[in-house]
């Protein structure tokens, strides 16, 4: 099915090479299959397991009990105030962290698009963050930067004279948003810069010709370039948004309350810490079709771009 | 001075203020790790303090950080190395016999990247639990390469394609067999592309933490799941917790500046460039 030459038309242009010498055609099946076998398991297998533990009383702590409950744990799902309050915290964390990375993200690419001195080096420390694994972004920020009494920020406000914040309590959401963004704002950055350095000169100097100031440069040339590298960024970043996890487990773990529970560490709690497999798939389910609504753009923005 | 060079002068100024600020967390984690556990929770912040290794030799000691690096890069060589012996065939028969259904193909990988870790958490944990997988070493690089694969062969579908064909062509006329040309002509001229999809995969990998956190333990734990372990005793070991957390992103933060632009690449699958 996957040979090369075989089914093309009499005059039309060869897709490819003609096949090696001596006639024979290179069959190319095999060489794909063990990816495309290994990704369809992946992909496939694990969801519709989701799915049949979704409608199934299934809880590890009693082993045996397993048993078709139709709808039940959507409705215990829907039922449970903190599918609500991790729905919107879930909202809350993409939102913000959107808006902080894509506009200071934008203004950062200008910025080290200019000509400056040691550009290099200062784009290194800048897209640093993005490197960091999550946990220890996470502790650094909770522990030396934002602890109430013997963190960097409390140290900074009081010597300015305000009153310091515990920000793990007063601010849980905020917190991990700012460390979310601290990670993120890099990758924005790092991607619009590279969008902009695209830009042909040319256009630039022909606005400037045309006595185009540095505010309309930045809304009418700028801007619309970096249209599709900001769509690609909006869409990456919320599939990964959508998924925050480590952030939460090591700073709050949740709390206060339900203060900073977003969805996936809702369906963690129901699932490693509530052993209730039927409620955690459900709300897997429901996570992975917020995810592909997020995906079906990210798709159709992509593939316009592949050229095969 | 003239108005240009002092433009570039105030340009300089704010990137360098702004990539200090941006970067002032990392540094002052950096310094934390050489401090003693006194000074590192003195207020006001020492700046200057009396340097001491003490920290990275008590991590070693007490904790076993070197068993956890160990983890780490078994896990995320392991599966860049399994993702690239999978992937290479694929891309290649992608880039070079391209059907009326590679496309399709393609986007079909980007979409398995939209799978929620989270949603399939259960499924996984309890087929790791009944494999006898849980908190091993394999059973974390095997999930870090399915993870992966997408993004693998995705971009060396790309680098592929760069490939110019005449050069493969006339390996061909040379009567060079598929397996030759993939051996000893492509592998050879697409060797950056490979590295730096390798290092995304090592970076990616080494960064991983919902995974780690929810399959491993104290056995097979990498270091995202290790540093995870400093969150519990709040405010006392903030000196060892810099010293582990400079070890533990030294390496990826290295790869990570060697490779800045083919990362942008293999991050937003080829449509920013």
């Amino acid at each position: 099915m996957e040979t090369s030459a075989s089914h093309i038309q009499p005059g039309a242009v060869p897709p490819v090479p003609l096949p090696v010498p001596g006639g024979r055609s290179v069959r190319t099946g095999p060489l794909k299959l063990p990816a495309i076998v290994l990704l369809l398991l992946w992909s496939v297998v694990p969801l519709a397991m989701t799915l049949w533990f979704s409608f199934q009383h299934y809880n590890l702590l009693n082993p045996g009990e397993e048993r078709w409950v139709g709808f039940e744990n959507y409705r215990f799902l829907v039922t449970d105030p903190g599918l609500g309050a991790a729905i919107g915290n879930t909202l809350l964390i993409v939102g913000s962290v959107l808006v902080i990375t894509v506009c200071f993200g934008t203004l950062l690419a200008v910025l080290f698009d200019q000509d400056l001195f040691g550009r290099g080096v200062a784009r290194v420390l800048m897209i640093a963050p993005f490197f960091v694994m999550p946990t220890v972004s996470a502790l650094i920020w909770k522990n030396m930067l934002m602890h109430p009494a013997n963190g960097v920020i409390s140290f900074l406000l009081t010597s300015v004279g305000l009153e310091p914040i515990d920000w793990f309590s007063q601010a849980p959401l905020a917190s991990i948003i700012i460390i979310v963004a601290w990670q993120w704002l890099p990758f924005a950055a790092l991607i619009l810069l590279t969008a902009i350095q695209a830009l042909d000169p040319e256009r630039k100097e022909a606005a400037r010709m045309d006595g185009a100031g540095p505010f309309s440069m930045f809304f009418f040339i700028i801007i619309p370039h970096l249209a599709r590298a900001i769509s690609v960024v909006v869409m990456i970043e919320t599939l990964f948004l959508l998924a925050v996890f480590a952030e939460i487990f090591v700073t709050t773990a949740g709390g206060p309350g339900l203060a900073s529970t977003n969805l996936a560490f809702l369906i963690y709690r129901y699932a490693l810490l509530e052993y209730d497999v039927g409620a955690a798939s459900a709300g897997g389910v429901l996570a992975i079709v917020l995810a592909n609504v997020v995906a079906a753009f990210l798709v159709r923005a992509i593939a316009k771009n592949i050229e095969a | 001075m003239n108005k240009a060079l002092r433009r570039k002068i105030i340009v300089t100024a704010a990137a360098w203020a702004v990539a200090l600020v941006i970067f002032f967390p990392i540094l002052w984690m950096f310094f934390t790790g050489f401090k003693t556990e006194v000074d590192a929770v003195a207020v006001p912040p020492h700046i200057f303090f009396h340097p001491t290794v003490e920290n990275y030799v008590a991590v070693q000691e007490r904790a076993d950080y070197l068993k956890f690096f160990w983890n780490s890069i078994v896990v995320s060589v392991g599966s860049t190395l399994l993702a690239l012996a999978i992937a290479v065939p694929c891309a290649y028969a992608m880039a070079f016999f391209p059907t009326k259904r590679t496309k399709d193909t393609l986007v079909w990988m980007l979409s398995t990247k939209a799978l929620p870790a989270v949603g399939v958490l259960v499924p996984i944990y309890l087929i790791f639990r009944d494999l006898g997988l849980l908190d091993t070493r394999t059973g974390l690089l095997i999930v870090y390469t399915l993870v992966n694969l997408p993004i693998v062969c995705w971009m060396l579908f790309s680098f592929f394609k760069e490939v110019p064909r005449e050069v493969l062509e006339a390996g061909r006329m040379d009567g060079a067999q598929p397996r030759d040309e993939l051996y000893h002509l492509l592998l050879p001229l697409s060797l950056p592309g490979i590295a730096s999809t390798s290092l995304l995969a090592i970076i990616l990998s080494w960064n991983e933490a919902f995974w780690s956190l929810n399959l491993t333990a104290a056995n097979a734990a990498p270091l995202t799941a290790f540093i995870a372990s400093f969150s519990s005793p709040e405010g006392l070991f903030w000196a060892k917790l810099s010293a582990a957390s400079t070890m533990a992103i030294a390496p990826i933060l290295i790869f990570g500046w060697m490779s800045q632009r083919q990362l942008v690449r293999g991050l937003t699958f080829g449509a920013v460039k």
